[in-house]
């Protein structure tokens, strides 16, 4: 019964790495921008959920604090790609990691000068505390669920987005090839901020559920883009479905090391990575291209 | 200067280091009017494609389309303004079905929305022989059908101004006559062409005008069969002593 515990744990815990590597993935497979500030962005969405959820009347939770972070996080993402961003890419593969670098390096910064280097958590407000009993010796945490069921929603949400409305079809074609989406009348740098929007969107979601489920503080965020690489790899580049189910994976070899020797937690986790990597090069699900 | 005059071209220049491509063009074009253009290899034919659509900026001279200066304008504002193109090595979006192809171009080259647009990407695939192929992947497409999605995909943004590169080469006798019935019936709808093309009888069949280019310069212009028949373009474009 421990271990069937220790593997419903892993895999709830997937779907918050598959929250984490959601945004990367997609900016990625749309720009082809490997953003490396992506943790800290999550970081930085988490203090932005903190700070809303004081400014809200106590009790009124912190889901309303997350809807209210939603347009702002749109726009730190819309804003960092049509101020910084489009102007890295078209010419290296390096503008664009060196920049990212630089933000990682300014957001951690910022939000130590800000909001000091103590640890937070999210306010709990009821639901965040109940857990389920399902059978003798495993219980399931509303969070860790609710957590797996939003990464389940959001991906969901976004394949139907690329591949069933007018603005998908314009991520793919731009995708594919962003000087011919030009001469179809594609902005492609409007709609690379519309795609970083939504990452950052999406960043928000994850943010709720690090800040719910363990503390977090400024430095934090680094370790976040390293599970979020490593879940986007294991599933295959291109397949958000791919990117939960590496999430997933991921989730299950930390529960599973943590189990067996405590300390083994985040080694396990990297080593299951590296298998698969000598195993599976391209991932477990790989779109057919390249 | 008429009103009728689509495209004006002056004095239009653009050099890649000490390689000059196009050398003081001058081009004039009528709305509905259909221009040939023929030359040897590197004889800035391809240039002058991407200077129209945008892709490059001259480094001289104003490109004017229904008389407005678009010689900055963005490729993605020339689309919209009516002007599309194909491309000689064809550039499908590999990953979308061939009705997304069309669909996507429609969308946002004519600005309308995709419900707006579902018919006409239909009836433009089955004016170009691929509605059997609208479901799959472009990737998937052989290099016909690869060529005639480059045209669809180009119609299906609504030009007013398309530019044709070199789309004949390769195809066979039959898929050519195929092809020259193809852009007659795009003539009738008023679009105006420049089809750049080194199979000459499939331009003559089409054109009613046609220009020589050799070095970036232009070298003849004229009624199409006067041009072929010219001492100069007989000995500078097809090599044959006069």
């Amino acid at each position: 019964m421990q271990w069937v515990d220790t593997i419903i744990q892993g895999i709830l815990l997937g779907g918050l790495y598959a929250l984490y590597a959601t945004g990367l993935s997609l900016m990625f497979g749309i720009m082809k921008l490997v953003n490396l500030a992506h943790g800290d962005l999550i970081v930085l969405a988490a203090f932005v959920i903190v700070v809303l959820a004081s400014l809200l009347p106590p009790g009124s939770g912190v889901v309303l604090a997350l809807l209210l972070s939603l347009p702002i996080m749109f726009g730190v993402g819309y804003g960092l790609q049509v101020g910084f961003l489009n102007r890295t890419l078209d010419r290296d593969i390096l503008p664009p990691l060196i920049v990212t670098f630089g933000f990682s390096i300014i957001i951690q910064n910022g939000l130590l000068e800000v909001f000091s280097a103590d640890s937070r958590r999210l306010p709990l407000t009821g639901w965040e505390s109940a857990s389920l009993s399902v059978a003798s010796g495993i219980s399931i945490g509303t969070v860790p669920l609710v957590c797996f069921a939003s990464a389940v929603v959001v991906i969901a949400g976004l394949n139907f987005l690329i591949y069933r409305t007018a603005i998908g079809r314009a991520f793919r074609a731009t995708s594919d090839d962003p000087e011919t989406a030009q001469l179809m009348g594609i902005d492609h740098r409007r709609l690379f901020a519309i795609a970083a929007g939504i990452a950052m969107m999406v960043c928000a979601v994850a943010a709720l559920y690090l800040g719910l489920r363990a503390n977090f503080d400024p430095t934090i965020g680094p370790a976040r883009l390293l599970y979020a690489f490593e879940a986007v790899i294991v599933g295959g580049l291109g397949s958000l479905w791919g990117t939960l189910i590496g999430g997933m994976i991921i989730g299950v070899a930390q529960t599973v090391g943590a189990q067996i020797n405590p300390e083994w937690q985040i080694l396990t986790g990297h080593l299951a990575f590296l298998v698969i990597l000598v195993v599976r090069p391209r991932g477990l699900f790989p779109k057919s291209e390249g | 200067m008429t009103a009728a005059r689509m495209l004006s071209i002056s004095k239009l220049g653009k050099s890649f280091g000490s390689l000059v491509v196009t050398d003081k063009l001058d081009l004039e074009l009528g709305a509905g009017e259909a221009l040939g253009i023929i030359g040897p290899n590197g004889a800035g034919k391809t240039t002058l494609m991407n200077l129209i659509s945008g892709a490059i900026v001259p480094d001289t001279g104003a490109i004017r389309f229904d008389g407005r200066d678009i010689t900055t304008d963005s490729p993605q504002r020339r689309c919209r303004a009516g002007i599309a193109r194909t491309f000689q090595i064809p550039h499908p979006f590999g990953n979308l079905s061939v009705f997304e192809n069309l669909l996507v171009a429609a969308a946002y080259g004519s600005g309308k929305r995709e419900a707006e647009v579902v018919e006409a990407c239909g009836s433009i695939l089955d004016m170009t022989g691929l509605l059997s192929r609208a479901n799959r992947r472009a990737e998937t497409l052989t290099l016909l059908e690869r060529k005639r999605l480059e045209l669809a995909r180009a119609l299906a943004t609504e030009p007013r101004l398309l530019l044709l590169d070199e789309i004949a080469g390769g195809l066979t006798e039959a898929e050519c006559a195929l092809l020259v019935e193809t852009v007659r019936a795009i003539r009738t709808r008023g679009t105006a062409i420049i089809w750049i093309e080194h199979i000459v009888q499939a331009l003559l069949a089409v054109v009613d005008r046609l220009v020589v280019l050799n070095f970036g310069r232009k070298i003849a212009e004229g009624e199409p069969r006067a041009v072929m028949s010219s001492a100069e373009v007989r000995e500078i474009y097809l090599g044959i002593a006069a």
